[in-house]
């Protein structure tokens, strides 16, 4: 007997019984597209997570000043040591001017920034020159500050969107004066918007100014040439661990550091980000795609339900069969056939439910949707395997059972 | 030792089937011992219980004795595995049964084709050809595409027919064959019997009414488990 010929039996079984393979399918194909749509919604969360990363800026990597270990002593956390200096950042862009393309101080302050009878609450950034390089962020109107006005610690400073919406509601802000604080600073161009971040913040929600003015003037520190936080721009991402290691030995023959000693500060890349990252939503994708197996695993138990009923009911034909010649392997082919052919009906339906129903989420909801071919295969062979596995037992009874009583049976 | 004898198609010696119900084991067949030679027209008759059926079962290789030997076509049959006896089944025995068994939803043309779909002996075509010339044969050429519930009693034992003889078995087991039709259909089939029988096929029947066992050349009364009358001349009478 081919293959062909036990297809068509099983065909022709299913298509008798139209509204109960229907309900038993149901199970299935709700689990598949349960799996697709899950798989879909997080697969696409992840990779707009490293698009979002990598908008964040070009090859970035970021140092920051960490405080040595004193033995007592108050202890900072990260980025809040002393040991990081402007200075160390011209030096990485002089002596590693091969790797590195841009680089910019980043201080930070939240202030009040006040024009006529607006005023706004937002981060100050002080950075360099290099800053809209680094973050792959252009300037839409007027200028970027110059080296120059840098130097000299200008009352300069750029907008971001969000801020000049809010304290320029109906005006051009370039060339106006507003007051940070309680300085008064000259509007020397506005960004383009950036949009959210990577991390959900609103990237456009910033002042940008040089950090020689942030740290003298709005801070009015006494070290003004300590920094945070050093960004860099490599040119190429390849490079990342020859940068990281060229970096770390000038930086500690910068600040006299020992062999014994342990290093002052710290060099993140945005490839560990993204993959710290991109870990957190994987484990959100496997928790939901175990719910969704679950719920494929009483889609099975469902099958196997209606093929023990099916094999009870069919009892005599079984019978018929044995007695003009099926062998058990006939009858557990017939049967185990019939099961996967209902898993996998039921699986392709559940595919195309899952892609319209995850299309139609990511529209709704403005999700970002990613369906991968490999996923799409997967779950079908999945739904096969669940035909397989739950279909085996049913159909080993009936290849067990006896010709005779078969026959018999009323 | 002497060589095994194959002059006769169906040998059976000292055959026993005993059936372990509760503490008394029952022997529905005890002792049994009868030979058939090719195109012999055999009826089985007996009381419900005396063990016809038991012995039917086990010479149509659905069941196996407890003890004894049966040699079929010159081949020990009694101590085979369930996949042998079903290919055994296939492609040297066909059944006739008391409900005819047709697949249901199914059309008479492809109940015909059935056996030859566990053989794969014929293609598509040639298959198709051979059921067809089968439904003819029993005269129902023009019934291919009925199903089962668009057939008469006796149409539907007649497909069953065709469906015994796909293969072109040897023996022919018929188990009440006219027991669920009325009796013109029976008359057709016992004709159809007849006819079959000259044309050289072995049928083996069972059944209790004599005027059915009237059609066959060979009478064999069971009770108790024994063979208690072997009647070849063809007479029944005081049974």
């Amino acid at each position: 007997m081919n293959l062909f010929m036990i297809f068509k039996v099983a065909m022709r079984a299913i298509w008798r019984n139209k509204t109960r393979s229907a309900l038993t399918m149901l199970g299935i194909i709700f689990g598949i597209s349960a799996v697709i749509v899950v798989l879909a919604i997080g697969k696409g969360a992840s990779a707009n997570m490293v698009a979002e990363i990598s908008k964040m800026g070009d090859n970035v990597v970021m140092i920051f000043s960490e405080q040595r270990h004193a033995a007592a002593g108050v202890h900072g956390g990260a980025g809040e040591g002393q040991s990081l200096t402007a200075s160390d950042g011209l030096a990485i862009r002089r002596e590693l001017a091969h790797l590195v393309k841009a680089e910019s101080p980043e201080v930070r302050t939240q202030m009040q920034v006040v024009f006529q009878d607006k005023n706004w609450n937002t981060s100050i950034y002080g950075c360099s020159t290099e800053f809209p390089t680094i973050r792959n962020w252009k300037i839409s109107e007027g200028d970027f500050f110059s080296e120059q006005e840098e130097k000299q610690c200008a009352r300069i400073c750029v907008l971001g969107q969000t801020v000049a919406n809010n304290i320029f509601p109906n005006q051009d802000p370039v060339g106006q004066t507003i007051r940070i604080g309680n300085m008064p600073f000259k509007v020397k161009g506005l960004m383009e918007t950036k949009g959210v971040g990577g991390m959900g913040q609103d990237q456009d929600d910033a002042v940008l100014a040089p950090y020689t003015t942030v740290r003298r003037v709005l801070q009015a520190s006494t070290f003004p040439d300590n920094v945070r936080q050093l960004k860099l721009s490599l040119y190429s991402m390849d490079q990342i661990e020859e940068a990281k290691e060229e970096i770390g030995a000038l930086l500690r023959q910068r600040h006299r550091l020992g062999e014994t000693a342990d290093d002052d500060f710290r060099i993140i890349d945005m490839a560990e980000i993204s993959s710290t990252l991109s870990g957190v939503s994987n484990t959100m994708t496997v928790l939901l795609a175990a719910v969704a197996a679950i719920s494929l695993l009483v889609g099975g138990i469902g099958i196997m339900n209606i093929m023990l009923v099916s094999v009870t009911e069919r009892i005599r034909e079984i019978g018929l069969r044995m007695a003009i010649g099926a062998t058990p392997v006939n009858i557990l082919a017939q049967f185990i056939l019939e099961s996967i052919m209902l898993s996998t009906v039921g699986g392709v339906i559940g595919i195309v439910l899952g892609i319209a129903g995850a299309r139609s989420l990511g529209d709704v909801l403005g999700w970002p949707i990613l369906i991968e071919t490999a996923s799409t295969v997967i779950a079908f062979l999945f739904s096969a395997f669940v035909g397989m596995f739950f279909g085996f037992y049913p159909a080993w009874r009936a290849s067990r059972l006896n010709p005779i009583d078969c026959l018999r049976y009323e | 030792m002497k060589p095994v004898e194959n002059a006769h198609l169906i040998e059976i010696r000292d055959l026993r089937k005993i059936y372990a119900l509760g503490e008394e084991p029952v022997a529905a067949l005890d002792g049994v011992s009868l030979s058939i030679d090719a195109g012999e027209f055999v009826a089985i008759m007996g009381a419900s219980g005396s063990g016809k059926s038991t012995l039917l079962n086990i010479l149509g290789c659905l069941d196996t004795p407890t003890s004894g030997s049966y040699l079929l076509d010159g081949i020990e049959v009694a101590r085979r595995s369930r996949a042998e006896l079903a290919r055994i089944r296939n492609q040297k025995l066909g059944f006739v049964f008391q409900n005819f068994n047709l697949l249901a939803r199914t059309s008479a043309i492809e109940n015909v084709e059935l056996p030859d779909f566990y053989l794969g002996r014929l293609g598509h075509s040639a298959r198709r050809k051979r059921a067809k010339e089968l439904l003819e044969r029993v005269g129902l050429g023009g019934r291919g595409t009925h199903t089962p519930a668009q057939l008469s009693g006796g149409q539907q034992q007649r497909v069953a027919i065709a469906r015994a003889l796909m293969n072109e078995p040897p023996v022919l087991f018929a188990d009440e064959p006219t027991g669920n039709l009325d009796t013109k259909s029976s008359v057709e089939i016992m004709n159809l019997f007849t006819e079959l029988s000259g044309e050289g096929i072995t049928i083996v029947m069972v059944t209790h009414e004599d005027d059915i066992a009237a059609y066959a050349k060979r009478h064999l009364l069971m009770r108790d488990g024994h063979l208690i009358k072997d009647d070849k001349a063809g007479r029944i009478g005081q049974m």
